[in-house]
């Protein structure tokens, strides 16, 4: 079971679970606030669309593209 | 840092993984890259909540085991890096590549179109939420919408009921003649597709279309049209896709020549430039079947052995018939060109509005004087879109084609020629 940082807090996820499917799971869905300020969450779930980016262990990542790994911190605000 | 293919493939779904071992089998040195975290494309894509056919996984299972053959995961193109060379980038590197033969099984992706509401946190596509739930998402217990158009609408909302969801409504934007003939069809058609719904589901609606996603932070409903009546309904996620389109982008960086919105081909899978191939699903729409023999085609002759290649002609013909027949093309009602409000964005990277957009004559104008287009997605959603709406060409995208890191950019120093 990989537990990973979501914002800041502790989450336990199955081996396997994407970091878009985290962010489900352990907040409200959204991964990032656009730049006229709304939340976002994922859309095309296959890696064209980039609305799931997120900022994890400090680089800028696609959540659909990712699997959660332990010790993974995961933010979805600046 | 640099490593040398005989054949590079971009894409291991079925096509991808069929031409890494026809190439592989005539003694190519094999490199294959996908930008996903596991093999298999969308048709086979794996996950916690996901089941790949037995075919996909020992398919899978050949190329790993194969000597010959390098599989990198999670591994994206980002752009040329001269005459025969890409640089491509995963979590923690970039490094240049270069090739003899290059083969394209890029794939396709889903048509997204704007509408009020479509950026609300609980819309998705419609294969978009079907990946997202392979992946994980929780849905059990929630209330799906699944609208748009073509055969992936039933697919996501059989994944969403399978996975615990109520799905309320699927809103198939055809007309019931148009359903018809499809459906006539259908005894052809894998019955794991029909298995959890079919066309005559109850919640199954013809020539009804997506008026609006409702909600202020989140989706809360959909409003939707058929005929004159219009129906609001509840619901927790919205999954909305209008049919498929090939993902060209990579082929037309390259130069490679496009017919029909996907990569043209000729007999061998070869395209327009020398030493580029290009099989399954971004060549034009025919299922997996179709995409296996095109890639066991293009590998075969990437890797030099045009005799085995011909042998597979005939297959590959048996199964383009069988993809003609099932590419009942559902057209697209115009009204849908007209859903989207002034203010509705239409490029979700820069936030642009359809109005400003629409004020525009082409999709080069569009992109200067507003953004649209420039922002990470590289226009990938927004140009499809302005592609439809407006009948605008998208131009061939520059590098580097997605975000990427500095660091990664600085291996263009040292090959051989910067490409720009």
């Amino acid at each position: 079971m990989p537990d990973l940082h979501l914002d800041g807090r502790p989450l336990s996820v199955a081996p396997g679970t994407t970091v878009a499917a985290a962010l489900a799971l352990g907040s409200d869905g959204s991964a990032r606030t656009s730049v006229s300020g709304e939340r976002r969450a994922p859309l095309c779930g296959m890696g064209i669309c980039q609305e799931c980016r997120v900022t994890i262990d400090g680089l800028r990542r696609l959540a659909c593209q990712t699997l959660c790994r332990d010790g993974m911190h995961v933010e979805t605000r600046p | 840092m640099s490593a040398h293919a005989d054949v590079l493939i971009i894409g291991a779904g079925p096509a991808g993984l069929s031409a890494a071992l026809a190439a592989a089998s005539d003694g190519a040195h094999v490199v294959l890259l996908d930008d996903n975290p596991l093999p298999g494309g969308q048709i086979w894509r794996d996950g916690v909540q996901a089941k790949v056919p037995a075919q996909a996984r020992q398919l899978r299972d050949a190329v790993d085991n194969h000597a010959s053959i390098q599989r990198h995961a999670g591994t994206r193109v980002v752009a040329r890096a001269g005459a025969s060379a890409l640089l491509v980038e995963d979590a923690e590197r970039g490094w240049v590549i270069s090739y003899r033969a290059l083969v394209l099984c890029t794939g396709a992706r889903e048509l997204l179109l704007p509408f009020p509401g479509w950026t609300l946190p609980g819309v998705t596509g419609a294969g978009g939420l079907q990946a997202l739930i392979k992946g994980g998402l929780p849905v059990a217990g929630e209330r799906i919408v699944v609208a748009g158009s073509g055969p992936l609408l039933l697919a996501s909302a059989g994944t969403a009921k399978h996975n615990g969801a109520q799905v309320v409504r699927i809103a198939e934007q055809a007309a019931l003649g148009a359903v018809a003939a499809f459906a006539l069809q259908l005894p052809r058609w894998p019955h794991k597709l029909l298995q959890s719904f079919s066309l005559f589901d109850p919640r199954y609606r013809s020539g009804t279309r997506i008026i609006a996603a409702l909600g202020t932070d989140r989706l809360e409903g959909v409003r939707l049209q058929r005929g004159n009546s219009v129906e609001e309904l509840e619901c927790d996620r919205l999954a909305c896709g209008f049919g498929l389109i090939a993902n060209v982008q990579l082929a037309q960086a390259l130069g490679c020549a496009l017919g029909n919105n996907a990569v043209q081909v000729d007999a061998w899978q070869a395209t327009s430039v020398s030493g580029i191939y290009a099989a399954g699903e971004c060549t034009g729409f025919g299922g997996s079947e179709l995409a296996l023999v095109e890639g066991c085609i293009a590998g075969h002759v990437a890797a030099g052995n045009r005799q085995a290649a011909q042998r597979l002609w005939p297959g590959r013909r048996r199964w383009q018939r069988f993809a003609d027949a099932l590419n009942m093309h559902f057209v697209l009602d115009p009204a849908l060109k007209h859903l989207a409000e002034p203010d509705t964005l239409l490029c979700r990277c820069e936030d642009v509005p359809y109005a400003a957009v629409a004020a525009h004559t082409s999709w080069r104008e569009a992109k200067l004087a507003t953004r649209c287009g420039m922002g990470a997605c590289q226009g990938r959603i927004c140009g499809a879109a302005t592609q439809y709406l407006f009948d605008w060409q998208p131009v061939a995208p520059r590098p580097p084609f997605g975000p990427t890191r500095i660091d990664t950019l600085m291996q263009l120093e040292g090959s051989t020629q910067s490409g720009h």
